[in-house]
């Protein structure tokens, strides 16, 4: 079974690579790919590698730019990330993290698709180059659907200190796949949360958002009550899966157990 | 813990050394080398891989096999259907006259659990294997299907195996194994409590990190020579003697290398179908099992449902016990009759009450074959009679150790199933551990003995 | 069907070969090199069996395209003893007892090599994350988490001593 591997010259040629091909796939670090093709039956013809297109960046500045080919362990040990690195370590035991990449993890379905789920509630947004040009979406938008292109990179705003958190739950510890994921990106201006935004992995087959969520504590005091108001909805848009890590009903259950002890900042 | 050597010491020699000591395990420098060879680390040339057809259905007629476009495609040497099996019969335990053979080697006219095998494919690679297996085209009548082992037995449930005709293993003329002791419905009369309750277990899939597998190769002396990571070695070899219809002599297994067992690699499942492969093609043949398979198809410990039901004393004597225990087969026999039996046996755990009364059910459901994994066949019966045992002494304020030494079997008490107490060391067992963790235990339980005369 | 050149270093020791372009870095290690200490377990990246050090770092040879370890540097569990001599890890697994069945030990010691190479003094929480992508069904981890940090210990007593 012929695979095609093929260096691109540029980002925009990998687009048009993976665009005018049948399929042909962009390579990030092989977590899910390589298993694809070695479980495929040879739908998967070409793959399109990611060296030389200068996409392992990242720069940790008041906008944080990542490149898609950066690694969970690049990301875990850049200065200025440290708020990611709990999720980047979270992804995986240190062969994993060594190869999965960024933009990958853009592209990963339930229950794996962690920082994703941090992206999300980061309010990232996605630089893709498809064969029209490049254009820059809302990750929301990116992971609804529509043609992916190839990523070159993410950005979000530097999170306030202490704004942003991060939960991931999994049977196997440390390090399993999720049975749930929660990120949360909560600003408090004033006294009160403005700005709120709070994602879910492992409770739909992409991660979403949760707006129920966000209403309930968008302007609210933090505090019992808007804990309180937040985990009364917490399962609102949801739409969990069974799979090996927990049937649909155990991460409904859940859920809004986790969402509490993370907005009040227990320890688990 | 220093290892006590007062108990039993008369029937016991003074003379051993390694007890005590700390010895290397004979294989832990190739393990920590690499170079512990398990079977998939041999190579020869021309290796056909095999790759299995099963079923998706839970439980379906099967209308029709059309091989014909998978036997075009590239790489493809043969296909095998059960008409190529010359005793197309899975047998496990005929050979010590435990039955029953009602398990096919390759599906005939019906699948009976998802991951039943069916056609086998062998190709000159995996990737060519895995690809003409997926060009098999089988046709089913998807019938009802029973997964649940108290649904099994009600009336009306779909039969998993006309080759019993009902969906349980019968024992001597019964429908289940029994053990009586006493009356237990005297017993209750009498008691000053009964409780009922019911434990539930389910499948247990011993994920090995190794998965199932088998090379064959065939000997230019005309014998096969089978490197397998069987658990079984003779199991796999008597019951490949009778499948194959071949003299024993045949047969040659390497093996005894295994990458974790746990009692999951004691079924005969590779080796069969690959010696078939190999004598049919000349070439050797692999058939390794997926992880995907090892986890769906492999044998899992049984699940099982368990009651019981218990009469006490406010002293707390249990003077009566009965217990209802479903034990789900799966699909076919395999070993569970036999563990049935032991799980039975078990019964009613390490204490002597007076009236008894198990029934030990073998129920046939369309979920995977179950089998053998540590403690087969009592290691749920463990876990649900200890629960009992602390749900009884928490019911009547007792302490769980003091109500366990009130109950515990000694030497000479009659058993329930008609043996005499021999060689009892639970109460010097508990003593001993709660010393350990500084349990607090009367004065007479810290003297009390597994022997009946003096204590 | 083109094969493509795959030019490495494997335990210090250059190869050459050609490999389907769909080859995977753990098929070429064991069924071309006939380094068979690899194991696999899952060919899906979960149970960690098929660790190798790819330039010095962990990696999933299931997982990785053999063609892309082209001028790379491959450390598989072979070359872990020095010219006959067993690493200390390897001792400490088998005085430890932290192997049983032997068939996750490679992936272990050779996730275990890396820790130590990096981190010469880990604690026992560094330990368990670095063989956080490792399933042993065996051992239940204890031996083997105790076994590295025995040999991390004798490892940095050797080198003040």
């Amino acid at each position: 079974m012929a695979l095609d591997i093929v260096r691109a010259e540029s980002v925009g040629h990998a687009a048009a690579l993976v665009a005018g091909k049948d399929g042909a796939r962009f390579l990030g670090g092989g977590t899910f790919l390589v298993r694809a093709v070695t479980a495929g039956h040879g739908t998967i013809r070409t793959v399109v590698l990611n060296d030389g297109l200068g996409l392992e960046g990242i720069d940790a500045g008041e906008t944080v730019t990542i490149g898609s080919a950066a690694t969970m362990t690049d990301v875990a040990r850049t200065p200025g990330l440290d708020f990611l690195a709990p999720v980047a370590r979270s992804i995986g035991g240190p062969a994993v993290r060594n190869m999965a990449t960024v933009g990958g993890n853009l592209f990963a379905w339930s229950p794996y698709g962690d920082f994703a789920v941090a992206l999300l509630a980061l309010g990232a947004t996605v630089s893709r180059v498809t064969p029209d040009g490049e254009t820059v979406v809302d990750l929301g938008a990116f992971l609804a659907g529509g043609p992916a292109g190839v990523v070159r990179s993410v950005q979000f705003a530097r999170p306030a200190e202490g704004a942003f958190r991060y939960l991931k739950v999994t049977r196997k510890h440390p390090h399993g796949a999720s049975v749930l994921a929660i990120a949360a990106l909560l600003p408090v201006v004033d006294g009160r949360f403005a700005g709120v935004r709070v994602a879910y992995g492992a409770m739909a087959r992409r991660p979403i958002r949760t707006g129920a969520v966000e209403a309930a504590l968008e302007g609210r005091a933090p505090g019992p009550e808007a804990v309180a108001a937040a985990v009364a909805v917490a399962a609102e848009g949801t739409a969990p899966e069974d799979d090996p890590q927990a049937s649909a009903w155990y991460r409904r259950e859940v859920l809004p157990v986790h969402l509490g002890r993370l907005l009040s900042g227990e320890a688990r | 813990m220093e290892h006590v050597r007062e108990f039993f010491a008369a029937e016991r020699g003074a003379d051993g050394k390694a007890v005590g000591t700390s010895l290397v395990r004979s294989d832990a420098l190739g393990h920590v080398t690499g170079q512990t060879q398990f079977y998939a680390d041999r190579s020869f040339p021309g290796t056909l891989h095999l790759k299995m057809v099963r079923s998706p259905h839970d439980h379906a007629r099967i209308l029709s096999v059309d091989a014909s476009e998978a036997e075009k495609m590239p790489g493809v040497v043969r296909i095998l259907t059960h008409r190529d099996v010359p005793a197309n019969v899975y047998t496990i335990l005929r050979l010590i006259q435990v039955e029953p053979n009602d398990e096919p080697v390759l599906a005939e006219d019906k699948v009976r659990f998802k991951g039943e095998p069916i056609v086998a494919v062998l190709a000159d690679t995996d990737a060519n294997a895995r690809a003409a297996a997926a060009a098999v085209k089988v046709g089913y009548e998807v019938l009802p299907a029973v997964l649940d082992v108290e649904e099994a037995l009600a009336p009306g449930a779909p039969l998993v195996n006309e080759y019993h005709g009902n969906n349980f293993f019968t024992y001597e003329g019964h429908h289940c194994r029994r053990v009586r002791l006493g009356d237990v419905e005297a017993g209750f009369a009498a008691a000053d409590h009964v409780v009922e309750h019911r434990y539930q277990s389910a499948p247990i899939e011993h994920a090995p990190v190794e998965t199932t597998g088998c090379i064959v190769v065939p000997e230019a002396n005309g014998r096969l020579t089978c490197y397998s990571n069987t658990q079984a070695l003779f199991f796999t070899l008597d019951n490949a003697g009778l499948i194959l219809d071949v003299p024993f002599q045949k047969l040659r297994l390497i093996g005894g290398t295994v990458g974790g067992g746990f009692g999951g690699k004691v079924d005969v499942t590779t080796e069969p179908v690959a010696m078939l492969g190999a004598m049919l093609t000349g070439r050797p043949v692999k058939y390794a099992y997926t992880r995907e398979e090892e986890m769906q198809v492999s044998s899992p410990r049984a699940a099982e449902r368990i009651y019981i039901r218990d009469g006490v004393m406010d002293d707390g004597r249990i003077v009566a016990r009965k217990v209802r225990i479903y034990v789900d087969a799966g699909a076919y026999s395999r070993h569970s009759p036999y563990g049935t039996t032991k799980a039975a046996a078990h019964m009613p755990g390490p204490y002597t009450i007076p009236n008894v009364w198990i029934d030990a059910h073998c129920v046939y459901t369309n979920r995977t074959p179950s089998s053998a994994m540590r403690g087969f066949g009592v290691t749920i019966g463990d876990f649900a009679l200890e629960v009992q045992m602390d749900r009884l002494a928490r019911m009547l304020g007792m302490d769980p150790i003091a109500f366990r030494m009130r109950n515990a079997y000694r030497d000479g008490d009659m058993k329930a199933h008609g043996e005499l107490t021999k060689g009892a060391a639970l109460v010097e067992t508990m003593q001993a551990a709660a010393q350990l963790a500084n349990w607090p235990v009367s004065p007479e339980d810290a003297a009390a003995s597994s022997l009946k005369a003096g204590a | 069907m083109a094969k493509l050149p795959l030019i490495f270093t494997v335990n210090g020791v250059e190869q050459a070969e050609f490999v389907e372009s769909d080859a995977l870095l753990v098929d070429v290690l064991r069924d071309k090199l006939g380094l068979t200490g690899t194991r696999i377990g899952c060919n899906q990246g979960t149970c960690g069996a098929c660790t190798v050090l790819l330039d010095g770092a962990p990696a999933l040879s299931c997982l990785t395209l053999a063609a892309r370890a082209n001028g790379a540097s491959v450390t598989t569990i072979e070359g872990l003893a020095e010219g006959g001599t067993l690493h200390a890890l390897q001792r400490a697994f088998a005085d430890g007892f932290a192997t049983q069945c032997g068939f996750c030990t490679s992936g272990m010691l050779v996730a275990a090599r890396a820790l130590l190479d990096a981190d010469p003094d880990p604690d026992r929480e560094a330990v368990v994350d670095a063989i956080s992508g490792n399933i042993c069904r065996c051992t239940g981890y204890e031996p083997i988490i105790n076994a590295i940090l025995s040999a991390a210990a004798e490892i940095r007593g050797a080198k003040t001593a």
